[in-house]
């Protein structure tokens, strides 16, 4: 007699925690062959804010800490995935109807995208950063810092890899992010927050909501204490009124990118989510 | 006589030989306008100094389609050398027409002589020389191997720094390859229009520079312009909020450069002489008409009574009075709409409890002028603490320690600049580390150069300008998809596969997408 399995509930990712929608609403998660996953969890515009809460606590660590640390613990994450990784693969492949070697591509390709990232931690700021010789007697500097807390729509169209490269370069300077996965296939999304919640990752500097990104969206894309609206995966949506919710407070405003190789591994994706500070000192014997 | 009553010195106006009507400056060439001409008034005198040429609506098609004609037939086909020694030139023939600009700017704008003479214009000579050295050297910016210029950049400027903020934008739209459709701002128009003829005398292809005036409609008209790429903006946070909002959902890379609210923080082991100085050239430096200018004087209460006496007396010994006196310190605001917002707001100030106290000076009888004014006793809450002032005000309040004077500073929406002054090299280097502001001073203030990026945080818009970091802002890399180039293998793969298939720039622009339903 074959075993029992015993399923696993998929809930929401903010502050550390796993909770349930405080709106109590779950959706239905079907496979490719349109079995039954699970029921996801259908997160509110409390549970938006909640996030943003989460995230804008989670900063001043986050960013605060050494380059090179945030380097090691963007590592641990690709770590801990790689140990997982038959555990992802089979999600993968029967949310999304791939074969286990392209279901498997698209994990290792999500490790690796980890890895690049890590390496940028403590680099990013020597590249995008300078000495400035300007006309006097200043010793003057610009350095890039994070921008403060990104709200993602992740791309819609994979379950990991998507997700992964969006969230993963607003990390590395020092963000803190709410991503909105893809609504299809939420359920490596909520995966990947449990691996993020045993890396070394702080509590609050990654938040993952699932449910629908048109409803979530809007909440995140005018909320005053959003520094940045990345709308990778926002293509299907009415994403123009999400940019323009945006301006007013002037977020950043990354816009949607088609196609699989949407949010590709770039430093632009790192620099999108950052701010140049220039520093003025004077130099003086006296 | 006192000691402070010196004899007039103005600076001669015949150095200037302006026309009594400007055209706009469109494909190399003065054409009529066909809005409503306008006229530019010295803020100091209230005189006319020139009829202005209004751009309509279809003037603006005609400039930024002869921006696009002398982008794709000339500028973007001439190497990288030949537009770096048209800059070269530009700023060389800047160097000449010194003088000249330098009074023109002051009688156009109101600020003093000394000022646009030794400040403003120079520093436009030098973006011009900086820059034009970028423009062979694009492969160098960041952006990898044969970075693309944009195309068409729109950008509208504003009063303050007129023909500061004209270099700004206009030295590295150039050197990136781009062509550009300026407009001035209304009250401030001259200098522009003066570069217009500085543009001829360098022979620059016609349509590469095109300059073309008007107020608030222009400006939005140019900024929603279908055949422009690129939108570089300095000016309120207002309107750069507008900005966003207009060029949503369009192909557009936008650059805004807005208000501030900085404070200047002074620490009781600062050097009290230069802090001074400083905190007296943070605010009162162009009138207070500077975004970056440090409205907000934190400063540590110990110090806090000692501070504010030097200050009123620093400021007594400050000349109020023509900007073409080379002895004045103190010049006009730049129009009569923005005095009457800074008294406004500062008598909202009063109405909500602060202490007022102006600098005992005459005010001339014609023109717009307004005493460098301080407020003590000032609450974190009051409007004057917070809104941009935009004006010879200072607000001052202050702080016990230094994690107090950060909390403070950083109580803003804006993020634009802030100031540090203490001895400690330790406490500038943390205290600067935690300052969310795009631009700080250690024991100087409104320092400018074209090699260091300039620029906000939070509302004070995004983008920079000057350095390398200025250049990127006008430039893409070579194809969207190869930024992956160092990326791990599967996306070099698929990035080699669509780097042939580059979409042209009008089918790149994602259209709005037609409403969906709720998706479940």
């Amino acid at each position: 007699m074959s075993r029992l399995a015993v399923p696993k509930t998929y809930k929401l990712f903010i502050g550390g925690a796993f909770p349930r929608s405080e709106s109590g609403r779950t959706y239905e998660v079907r496979s490719a062959d349109g079995g039954f996953l699970a029921n996801a969890a259908k997160a509110s515009r409390k549970d938006a804010r909640d996030a943003v809460v989460a995230a804008r606590g989670a900063v001043a660590g986050w960013a605060g800490a050494t380059a090179y640390n945030r380097g090691q613990v963007l590592y641990r994450i690709a770590e801990l995935l790689e140990g997982r990784r038959a555990q992802f693969t089979a999600e993968i492949e029967e949310a999304e109807g791939l074969t286990r070697a392209q279901a498997g591509a698209q994990v290792d390709e999500a490790i690796d995208r980890w890895v690049w990232y890590a390496g940028w931690a403590d680099k990013f700021a020597q590249v995008a950063g300078n000495a400035n010789p300007v006309a006097g007697p200043y010793f003057n500097i610009s350095v890039p810092e994070p921008t403060g807390v990104v709200a993602i729509v992740a791309p819609q169209d994979s379950s990991l890899v998507g997700l992964v490269s969006a969230v993963a370069p607003a990390l590395v300077a020092g963000n803190a992010v709410i991503v909105v996965a893809s609504e299809r296939f939420p359920l490596s999304a909520i995966s990947l927050a449990e691996v993020l919640a045993t890396s070394d990752v702080p509590k609050g500097v990654v938040n993952v909501l699932t449910g629908s990104p048109a409803e979530i969206a809007p909440w995140l894309a005018s909320h005053s204490d959003v520094n940045a609206l990345d709308l990778v995966g926002a293509g299907e949506l009415d994403w123009v009124d999400l940019e323009i919710a945006a301006a007013d407070t002037l977020k950043r405003v990354l816009r949607p990118e088609p196609g699989p190789d949407a949010a590709a591994p770039a430093l632009d994706r790192i620099a999108a989510f950052t701010e140049t500070k220039t520093v003025w000192h004077t130099k003086s014997l006296r | 006589m006192s000691f402070l009553e010196y004899a007039p010195a103005p600076e001669s106006r015949a150095i200037l030989s302006l026309r009594d009507e400007y055209g706009l400056f469109i494909d190399g060439e003065f054409v009529d306008g066909r809005g409503t001409p306008f006229q530019s008034v010295s803020p100091a005198s209230e005189e006319r100094i020139a009829t202005i040429a209004n751009a309509n609506a279809a003037d603006v098609d005609d400039a930024v389609a002869a921006a696009r004609r002398a982008h794709d037939r000339v500028w973007s086909r001439m190497t990288g050398r030949d537009r770096g020694k048209y800059l070269f030139r530009i700023a060389r023939l800047v160097q000449e027409r010194a003088r000249e600009l330098a009074v023109a700017e002051s009688l156009d704008n109101g600020k003093p002589i000394k000022e646009s003479r030794d400040v403003d214009v120079p520093l436009v000579a030098a973006w011009f020389f900086y820059y034009a050295g970028w423009a062979d050297k694009l492969d160098y910016a960041g952006l990898g191997a044969n970075p693309k210029a944009l195309g068409v950049a729109a950008q509208v400027i504003p009063w303050n720094f007129p023909l500061l903020m004209l270099a700004w934008k206009i030295a590295p739209a150039l050197a990136a390859g781009n062509t550009v459709v300026l407009k001035p701002a209304e009250t401030t128009p001259l200098t522009a229009l003066i570069f217009a003829e500085i543009v001829q005398q360098a022979d620059l292809p016609p349509g590469v520079v095109n300059i073309i005036t008007g107020a608030g409609d222009t400006g939005a008209a140019l900024v929603g312009h279908d055949g422009v790429d690129k939108v570089a903006f300095t000016g309120s946070t207002a309107v750069g909020r507008a900005i966003a909002k207009q060029v949503a959902g369009t192909h557009k890379k936008v650059t805004l450069e807005l208000g501030g609210k900085a404070a200047n923080i002074v620490f009781d082991d600062a050097p009290i002489d230069q802090a001074i100085e400083g905190i007296v050239n943070g605010i009162f430096f162009n009138q207070g008409h500077v975004c970056c200018a440090g409205s907000r004087l934190l400063v540590q209460e110990s110090i806090h009574d000692e501070v504010v006496e030097r200050l009123k007396q620093r400021l007594s010994t400050l000349r109020l009075g023509d900007p073409l006196d080379k002895n004045t310190d103190i010049g006009a605001i730049n129009s009569r709409e923005q005095l009457e917002r800074i008294r406004e707001l500062s008598d909202a100030g009063v109405a909500e409890g602060a202490e007022r106290w102006s600098a005992p000076c005459e005010i001339p009888e014609n023109g717009f002028w307004y005493a460098p004014t301080i407020f003590t006793n000032v609450q974190t809450s009051n409007r004057i603490a917070r809104e941009e002032i935009f004006g010879p005000v200072l607000s001052v309040l202050t702080f016990r320690t230094p994690q107090e004077a950060i909390a403070k500073a950083n109580n803003t929406p804006y993020g634009l600049s802030a100031g540090i002054w203490t001895d400690k090299g330790s406490r500038i280097l943390a205290v600067a580390d935690q300052l969310r502001a795009g631009v700080v001073w250690a024991n100087t203030f409104n320092r400018f150069d074209p090699s260091s990026p300039f620029g906000g945080y939070k509302e004070s818009g995004y983008g920079r300008e000057g350095g390398r970091h200025g250049l990127g802002a006008y430039l893409s890399p070579a194809s969207v998809t190869s930024s992956g180039r160092t990326a791990p293998r599967a996306v070099e793969a698929s990035s080699a596969a669509s780097g042939d298939e580059k979409p042209s720039k009008r089918t790149r622009r994602p259209a709005r997408p037609a409403k969906k339903g709720a998706a479940k």
